[in-house]
């Protein structure tokens, strides 16, 4: 798939979420990070989900992983969404996980374990989405 | 037998007319159709009832509400969505002393107006999902594929759920879809719609409304029903659904501890269950629920459903009136369907073609993979 042309819904960040969307606008890919057991959060949660502390602080991602999982869509959520159009589930190099689209692979090459890396798109001036792309073909 | 609700019994269940639309109809008129058919079902009057528990997600109904509709008489409301919750929440009130006489109504119309997308109750609008086109089938096909991967789960075995629900669904003139037979290989023909789900893998959109009524044992032996006896249930509630990756490895197995709890209550082990009214959004969720049930081992399932085990002359019948894949999926109204369809299962009011011989015990749920949150109740005839 190709990055969206039409207008998607984009995201509307929250004073919970904006650190996450700033990084993206800069080129970073941010996740939570517990101070006081180091376990990693994501989606941003007000707390740690291991040992509940509101100690959290943004870190920065490598922006490397594998795919976890995917499914190809061809019916879409809504109609400006081109099909057909990949979703995948990415394991980051830190261990955590986060939802994205999967760019430039055809439906019948996208594989789970494949390596991967964020490719930033601006969207708007405020949002920049964290899209992937299979490490071999930047 | 020791249950949680020993002296509880339903004793009503109707549900409306389903349809892909019912355009003359509006939610505050179904769920009084609703009410008044699961009254008469029971042999109840409105002044016999003194707690209520109804919710509607279009109209926004609230129990107080529809006390009111009841003329402002003093009541018990609940507060649980309309499904196995709102069984337990009313069987807990009674057995409690709480209410006597328990209505649960609910009804869904006017919902999905917009067919260019899918409809709207499938896609909550969320800032790090909706942006890449997710929605339900997306979010349960993500699980369906993990599972794929690490258990060699087939196709076939896909299909074959589908087909199996689609043909009880085929068989019931009270489904959307009567009439309508679907072999495995037509499952595997139609159109793709979020790998590995094609159209037939998936549940359909409907309209409709359901009620129930729960009273106590010693009111149901004046009545003229088979009082059918909730053994237990339990709830498995992992986060929000739909905003956060479905991990396979963190909520794989949701449902499994509501369905341990359940058996613990109802003393009852897999052999004793006769039959499952298991939700069946997609194809593959059928298969996780009997693995994460222990109906078989995990990444067994997709050779469970083989060889016409889970149709309805198998030996472990599911979804036996059609499910959300056949019979109705009129958004929440659902949640209700699965324990009331298990009540009429389990009174032999079904016709004959999905009627089960002599059935005792039966599961229902709510709620899979792809939605984080699974729950799961037993009910069951007392035998002469």
């Amino acid at each position: 798939m190709k990055v969206p042309t039409g207008k998607i819904p984009l995201p509307r960040p929250t004073a919970l979420s904006r650190p996450h969307w700033d990084g993206c606008r800069e080129g970073t890919l941010r996740v939570q990070r517990c101070r006081d057991c180091q376990t990693l959060v994501f989606i941003p949660q007000p707390c740690c989900g291991n040992c509940l502390s509101e100690r959290l602080e943004w870190v920065d991602s490598s922006g490397r992983g594998t795919i976890y999982s995917y499914t190809t869509v061809y019916r879409p959520q809504q109609p400006v969404f081109e099909t057909p159009y990949t979703v995948v589930i990415v394991e980051l190099e830190e261990g955590w996980h986060m939802l994205s689209n999967l760019l430039g692979v055809a439906p019948d090459d996208v594989r789970i374990g494949a390596e991967v890396e964020v490719d930033f798109h601006a969207m708007s001036d405020e949002i920049t989405l964290p899209y992937f792309k299979l490490r071999s073909a930047s | 037998m020791k249950t949680p609700y020993p002296d509880v019994a339903i004793v009503g269940a109707y549900n409306t007319v389903q349809a892909k639309q019912l355009p003359q109809w509006t939610e505050p008129s179904l769920v009084l159709d609703a009410i008044r058919g699961a009254l008469a079902d029971a042999g109840l009057t409105p002044d016999d009832v003194d707690g209520v528990n109804v919710s509607t997600w279009v109209s926004q109904l609230s129990s107080r509400t529809v006390a009111q509709w009841f003329g402002g008489r003093p009541a018990w409301t609940g507060t649980s969505h309309p499904g196995i919750e709102a069984v337990l929440e009313a069987a807990a009130a009674i057995q409690s002393g709480q209410a006597e006489t328990v209505v649960i109504a609910t009804a869904q119309c006017g919902a999905y107006t917009e067919r260019e997308s899918t409809v709207v109750w499938t896609r909550p609008e969320n800032e790090f999902v909706e942006c890449w086109g997710l929605y339900t089938a997306a979010e349960f096909a993500l699980m369906a594929q993990r599972h794929m991967h690490l258990y060699g789960t087939k196709r076939e075995a896909l299909s074959e759920v589908a087909s199996a629900i689609r043909m009880n669904g085929a068989k019931n003139p009270e489904a959307v879809h009567f009439g309508r037979e679907v072999s495995p290989r037509e499952v595997e023909a139609s159109r793709m719609v979020a790998d590995p789900f094609r159209l037939l893998d998936c549940c359909i959109t409907s309209e409709g409304g359901a009620a129930m009524v729960l009273t106590t044992k010693q009111r149901a032996k004046d009545l003229d029903v088979t009082p059918i006896q909730v053994l237990g249930g339990a709830l498995d509630r992992q986060g929000m659904s739909y905003v956060t990756a479905p991990l396979w490895h963190r909520y794989g197995w949701v449902g499994r501890r509501a369905f341990e709890l359940t058996c613990q209550q109802a003393g009852i082990t897999h052999k004793d269950i006769d039959f499952a009214e298991l939700y069946d959004p997609f194809s593959f969720e059928i298969i996780r629920q009997l693995e994460a049930f222990g109906f078989c081992k995990e990444g067994e399932g997709g050779d469970f459903v083989m060889d016409g085990r889970i149709r309805i002359d198998g030996e472990f019948p599911v979804a036996t009136n059609g499910g959300i894949m056949s019979y109705s999926h009129a958004g929440v109204v659902q949640l209700l369907q699965k324990p009331l369809n298990a009540v009429l299962q389990l009174q032999g009011r079904l016709v004959p073609e999905l009627t089960l011989h002599e059935p005792r015990i039966a599961i229902a749920t709510n709620g899979g993979s792809g939605a984080l949150f699974c729950d799961v109740m037993a009910l069951g005839k007392e035998v002469a």
